[in-house]
């Protein structure tokens, strides 16, 4: 028989016993959804983290006070305020590799301007830091060096901080009290739009350092900084730069030998490398529910191929007896199971393009759906067919003419 | 002279069954020559039909001898012996066999599918049969659609399809009514008169009286081989052609 007629003939025998084929391949629809939406979800994850380093640039280093101790526990992170202005000064001028340094505070504060009022994050800044996280001034202009060494009350606003306070008007000139200390408006941002998280990245104001320090974050260390930004010249130098800052820091906050830093230092990979990592388990997840699933599909194809290979003995004696041979009816029925599997997979083609769209949208997942997720969903579809087809369609080739002649 | 269609030399049969063994078939040796109408008698249970599905090249003796057309048939593979069952042999079942859900023109064509044949020549091929057998315009029917002597019809034009030398027939009457069996017989008559070989089981004797030889088997041995003047022989013009013509018209 040839290649078409067997095709025909397996659709034919499936559409005979519609309701059942239908049944038979829900197993393999949603195990082909789950691995579409498995790899959707995993590329997605993957790209937005390159997104996310690329944007922030891969030479970026980021010093934090180590997490204290107090009575043996662990705080948390950033709870000790070791670091200091000056710490970052003294990286900025005493390590080669180092394209810039910025150091800052952060605080959540409240805005108001006229009976508009918003919260949004208040970031203490030096000039510096525009370049170096790549912020653009969008109207007015940035931070003064007095300005920034002086505790000037002067702020820059995000896009969206912008918008929500002075909607359809130029924010440059007025002043909003923040956290009812009132600061003038000297410029605003370009927007940087969504993260590839789906954090709005706008929704933010910076002031210079020392007006932060001193009057929006209350600390008992007036200099400290939480977080120092360091821009290696090149990616390469990162590795360097790192062990430098570190010896310099345990030397200035007199760190003794073989005692542990009060600060950590990590480089942008690193710090995303959580988020990879749960983005992996949750496609490991994925992974797991598919191919229990495709397995349970492949199980289902081959229950219901091995009760048409019974019920359909005599059939089988009859072609046998008009000359088909072994290979023919192994064909056939082998076709039978790859047409239910294949019919499945394509369903669950669409399926899982459409389920991953919809998990991307209310998880806020990243979405990538490349072709050769497809290709590999129909490839194990074809696989499944195969495997779990072979053993049914083997027995039916392997049955005695007369037997399956005389079979009622 | 031409080897035989079918010739078999001291062939047996045994079934084994727990302890015991059924020789089901025992030192049969038969020699069928081309064109030959043969009946295979005998009560029921003494290896008519093991005989024929050794000569259908179904089944394998336990021992003994098998040529057909002058081929040793245990010399031959499976996949050799579905190739001469394509080319060489018709079967007519008692209980029709024919696939439930496909027309009788795709069962009359299902042998031309495992052979090299296209298509739309198997389409060809199989609608000429369903017409010899006078079924031409039920050929798009299922067989539920048909009656019992319409599907043995149908049953002899898939045996015919493949231009056998020989047709096995066991019991082609079993399941019919007297009139439509002497149909049926007329119809394998006309297919022996124009030289296929033909080799038929019955239990009745109005029925092997379309033969020209009578084998008659007990306990799997060949009790008696004769030749006899057989009902409208192949020779000259069947007495009830004519009958034939109306009957299949009819039932057209
Ligand atoms: N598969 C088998 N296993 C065991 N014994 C068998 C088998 N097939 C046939 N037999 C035995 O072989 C003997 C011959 O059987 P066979 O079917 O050839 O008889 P038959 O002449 O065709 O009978 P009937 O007229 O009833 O069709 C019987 O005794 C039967 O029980
Ligand atoms: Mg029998």
């Amino acid at each position: 028989m040839s290649g078409i007629d067997l095709v025909l003939a397996a659709l034919q025998s499936l559409r005979a016993n519609i309701m059942r084929s239908i049944l038979t391949a829900l197993g393999m629809i949603i195990g082909v959804a789950a691995v579409i939406t498995m790899v959707a979800i995993g590329a997605g994850a993957q790209a937005g983290i390159q997104s996310v380093i690329d944007s922030i640039g891969a030479n970026m280093l980021i010093v934090s006070p180590a997490s204290s101790r107090s009575r043996g526990a662990a705080q948390g992170a950033g709870t000790r305020q070791s670091l200091t202005w000056a710490d970052a000064n003294s990286i900025g001028a005493q390590i080669q590799g180092v394209e810039a340094v910025a150091p800052s505070v952060r605080k959540t504060v409240q805005i108001i301007f006229g009976n508009a009022n918003w919260r949004a994050t208040a970031e203490g800044v030096t000039q510096e830091y525009f370049t170096a996280r790549g912020w653009e001034i969008g109207t007015g202009r940035g931070f003064e060096e007095f300005e920034v060494t002086g505790g000037g009350k002067v702020a820059v606003l995000g896009a969206t901080v912008a918008e929500n306070l002075f909607p359809g008007q130029s924010p440059v000139g007025e002043v909003v009290r923040i956290d009812r200390v009132p600061f003038e408006v000297v410029g605003t941002l370009k927007a940087k739009g969504q993260s590839s998280f789906g954090q709005d990245q706008d929704d933010v104001l910076f002031v210079p350092l020392k007006a932060a320090q001193q009057r929006l974050v209350g600390q008992s260390t007036p200099d400290a900084v939480q977080t120092i930004y360091v821009l290696a010249k090149t990616p390469a130098l990162v590795s360097v730069v790192e062990r430098e800052i570190e010896e310099m820091l345990r030397d200035r906050h007199g760190i003794a030998p073989g005692d542990s830093d009060d600060f950590r230092i990590r480089n942008i990979s690193e710090i995303f490398e959580a988020r990879a990592e749960s983005s992996r388990v949750m496609a490991l997840l994925l992974a797991a529910v598919a191919s229990v699933s495709l397995l349970v599909g492949g199980i289902g194809i081959m229950n219901i191929m091995l009760v048409s290979v019974t019920e359909r003995t005599r059939e089988i004696g009859v072609r046998m007896a008009v000359g088909a041979r072994r290979r023919d009816v192994l064909a056939q029925f082998l076709i039978e199971a790859l047409a239910l599997s294949l019919i499945g997979g394509a369903i669950g083609i669409a399926l899982g393009v459409v389920s991953s769209q919809i998990t991307a949208g209310l998880a806020d997942w990243p979405l990538r759906l490349d072709s050769s997720a497809i290709v590999l969903a129909f490839g194990f579809s074809a696989a499944v067919g195969i495997f779990f087809g072979y053993y049914p369609a083997r027995k039916a080739a392997r049955l005695d003419p007369i037997e399956a002649l005389r079979y009622e | 002279m031409s080897a035989p269609v079918a010739q078999t030399i001291d062939l047996c049969k045994d079934y084994r069954v727990g302890p015991s063994v059924v020789h089901a078939l025992a030192d049969a040796s038969v020699t069928i020559d081309s064109g030959e109408s043969v009946a295979v008698m005998g009560p029921s249970g003494s290896g008519k039909t093991t005989f024929m599905n050794l000569l259908g090249c179904l089944d394998t003796p336990t021992s003994g001898r098998y040529l057909f057309e002058g081929t040793e048939v245990s010399s031959l593979g499976p996949d050799q012996l579905a190739i001469v069952r394509n080319q060489r042999i018709g079967f007519v079942f008692q209980s029709f066999n024919l696939l439930p859900r496909i027309t009788a023109l795709d069962n009359v064509a299902l042998p031309l599918a495992y052979g090299r044949y296209r298509r739309s020549e198997r389409r060809r091929i199989a609608a000429a049969a369903l017409e010899e057998v006078g079924l031409a315009e039920r050929m798009n029917h299922t067989p539920v659609q048909l009656s019992g002597g319409q599907q043995q019809r149908v049953a002899i034009a898939r045996a015919l399809v493949g231009d056998p030398s020989i047709i096995l027939a066991d019991e082609p009457t079993g399941a019919l009514d007297t009139r439509t069996g002497i149909e049926i017989m007329n119809l394998l008559q006309q297919l022996n008169a124009r030289g296929i070989t033909i080799v038929l089981v019955t239990h009745e004797p109005e029925i092997a009286r379309f033969a020209r030889r009578v084998i008659h088997f007990r306990d799997g041995h060949i009790q008696s081989d004769e030749s006899q003047e057989a009902l409208g022989a192949m020779s000259q013009a069947p007495p009830d052609a004519a009958d034939t013509a109306d009957a299949v018209r009819a039932l057209g």
